[in-house]
């Protein structure tokens, strides 16, 4: 589904990424460990071709095509989803209309609003005023309307109160189509500091990233305990 | 001669306090006349610049029509019961009580343009609605500059007895973009008890046309005043700084206004509301848009006794082309005890608006169409779904030609 290959990534001549590798098969999930500023929402922004980020070498492939220097709405278009953890406020532009002008072959924007607990605010200005629940919840709801093949998590547990991050957890679920099993076609790569978030979605995989660079791959419960013990410094001299 | 007269004498060499200062000796007042007919029979006027305007020919979903063409009214008639309109002229005539509410709330010597509408009255609009009555379909007026080079100076009554609503769309067009002229219009509103007032004026006028209303009005108790000002499309010079008086105890008035100026078009427009009962409440929402044109966006809140509350917004943007947005809040308190507040922004549309709209699938394109579309409606309580279709066409209108 998505090939990284030897990606190394700059803003304005300071490199964030360096010789990233990273493959995610049609059905994974996969879980993106990495203490503060080791680049891990720049590799999400980087895969959906946001922000000022200058590839400097390297190539994304996805689905067998190279989308390296594609803009990102066309990306968008391949099947590609993100969700931001802090989304701009959009004045003037309702959630429902946000809903119909993204809706792809997703789901109904009520149904799955109902779902979400979200229904009293598809008449609100998109973000305008939302707590950080209410944005997961609204990022949750566009990403299932727009139903992409490939779905980018940004720490989708970080604001979230104990009583919504199984709502949370659900959406997430369903958008990876978790119960499908053999048939399961989505992909999902998902940051997390806390881990919290594998207490509702199941990953095939978890990698870290250090230092810029993707550090070590394996399962993600072990590398999340291993993380919980020697910290991220434990990941520089771990010999998995 | 009358003492008014006499003021507007004195007056007609007065520049105003803002806005270019217009040599009234280049327009002319003499006009050609029109005659009076059925709406339906108009046939001086280009129903496509009206409809564009809000104002539709066709009568259809209205309580009444006022067009007046120069300075002939050629139209004037209600349609609902407990709903006057007619020509001011006749008005006055009709009603001695009227010299009351001339000149009552703009002073007639504010500036070189009231007097010019004293000195130079070519009627305008008188619209009343009885006590009790409420309209559901608006009344539409539409103000036409036909003549080349003319001067249209006007004056208009709007009364709104006790317990009444009455719901006014406004249209201003000229006959062809290519026009010159003058509109120089007076209005005064009278809100009884309990009143509410919905006016929203759609102008669309041309880059010669130079743009002088005159506006105030009184609301007294528990009475509301939802005003909507649109003006999308270039205008040489347009000035305006209506004043409301919230003289009775929970009062309310509400002003927005959606300005889009062009290269070539100089807007300073604002509003002022003076709070001097208690629980009175005034808010100002501005959204300007400027692909070259200037744009000066005034508010003014007066806070006369303890207990009032108003608000005051105002959001610039400022597209490809450049321009110049220049924002003037200001709150003026008086006493202990009064809320009131401002905020005022001004910038370029927002990268990250438009990326993340483009991670959803919209073409950049589509991306900054959607951020100028929200940037630019105001959602407006309390207004008939009928007038908010009239805005959102006129908002729709423009964004063709913008994007």
């Amino acid at each position: 589904m998505l090939d990284i290959e030897d990606l190394t990534v700059s803003v304005e001549g300071r490199v964030l990424l360096k010789n990233i590798s990273l493959n995610i098969e049609e059905g994974e999930t996969r879980m993106l460990f990495g203490e503060n500023g080791s680049g891990k929402t720049s590799l999400l922004m980087a895969i959906m071709g946001l922000g000022n980020y200058t590839v400097e070498s390297g190539r994304i492939t996805f689905k067998g095509e190279d989308i390296t220097h594609l803009p990102a709405d066309e990306r968008a278009r391949r099947g590609i989803g993100i969700m931001f953890q802090r989304p701009p406020t959009i004045r003037g532009l309702k959630v429902s209309d946000m809903l119909e002008l993204i809706r792809r072959d997703g789901r109904d924007p009520e149904e799955v609003a109902r779902e979400l607990n979200f229904s009293q605010f598809m008449d609100r200005d998109l973000n305008l005023g939302f707590s950080g629940g209410e944005i997961k919840r609204a990022e949750l709801l566009q990403l299932l309307t727009q139903d992409p093949d490939l779905v980018l998590l940004d720490e989708p547990e970080s604001g979230v109160d104990l009583v919504n991050i199984g709502v949370i957890g659900n959406a997430i679920r369903d958008l990876l189509q978790k119960d499908l099993h053999r048939q399961r076609k989505k992909s999902g790569l998902i940051i997390t500091h806390s881990g919290y978030i594998l207490d509702y979605v199941e990953a095939d995989k978890g990698c870290v990233l250090v230092n810029q660079t993707i550090w070590c791959t394996g399962n993600p419960h072990e590398i999340l305990e291993g993380i919980r013990q020697h910290g991220y410094e434990g990941c520089l001299t771990c010999q998995r | 001669m009358s003492e008014v007269r006499e003021k507007a004498e004195a007056a007609k060499g007065k520049p105003a306090k803002y806005g270019p200062d217009l040599n009234l000796e280049e327009y002319s007042c003499d006009t050609p006349e029109y005659e009076a007919c059925e709406l339906e029979d108009v046939e001086v006027v280009d129903p496509e610049r009206l409809l564009n305007a809000g104002v539709d020919v066709s009568g259809e979903e209205r309580s009444g029509s006022f067009i007046q063409v120069d300075s002939s009214v050629i139209h004037a008639a209600p349609t609902q019961e407990g709903v006057e309109v007619m020509a001011t002229r006749k008005a006055l005539e009709k009603y001695d009580w009227l010299d009351e509410y001339l000149w009552k709330l703009v002073a007639v010597d504010a500036d070189k343009y009231t007097a010019s509408a004293e000195l130079n009255f070519q009627d305008g609009y008188f619209v009343r609605a009885m006590p009790g009555a409420k309209t559901v379909f608006p009344v539409q007026a539409c103000l036409y500059l036909k003549s080349e080079n003319v001067s249209q100076n006007v004056h208009n009554i709007i009364i709104a007895e006790e317990d009444s609503e009455l719901h006014i769309i406004t249209g201003c067009a000229t006959d062809s973009p290519e026009s010159r002229g003058l509109h120089i219009g007076i209005s005064e509103f009278y809100i009884k008890k309990n009143a509410k007032i919905t006016f929203s004026m759609i102008h669309n006028w041309a880059p010669q046309v130079a743009v002088r209303p005159r506006s105030a009005i009184r609301i007294e108790e528990g009475g509301l005043f939802l005003n909507n000002y649109i003006c999308l499309h270039p205008v040489e010079s347009l000035q305006l700084f209506p004043s409301a008086f919230l003289v009775g105890s929970g009062a309310t008035a509400r002003f927005n206004s959606v300005l889009l100026a062009p290269e070539g078009t100089k807007m300073d427009v604002g509003s002022k509301a003076v709070l001097s009962a208690p629980e009175t409440r005034c808010e100002m929402i501005a959204r300007s848009l400027t692909t070259g044109g200037e744009i000066i966006n005034r508010g003014l809140l007066i806070g006369e006794v303890e207990g009032v509350k108003a608000h005051l917004e105002c959001r610039g943007m400022i597209l490809k082309g450049g321009g110049r947005i220049y924002a003037i809040p200001e709150l003026d308190g008086r006493v202990e005890g009064v809320d009131m507040s401002h905020e005022a922004a001004v910038g370029k549309i927002a990268r990250d608006e438009v990326e993340y709209l483009m991670a959803r699938g919209l073409s950049e394109d589509e991306a900054v169409a959607t951020i100028v579309r929200g940037f630019m409606h105001v959602d407006i309580e309390g207004l008939p779904p009928i007038l908010k279709e009239q805005i959102d066409r006129a908002v729709e209108l423009s964004e063709q030609s913008l994007l």
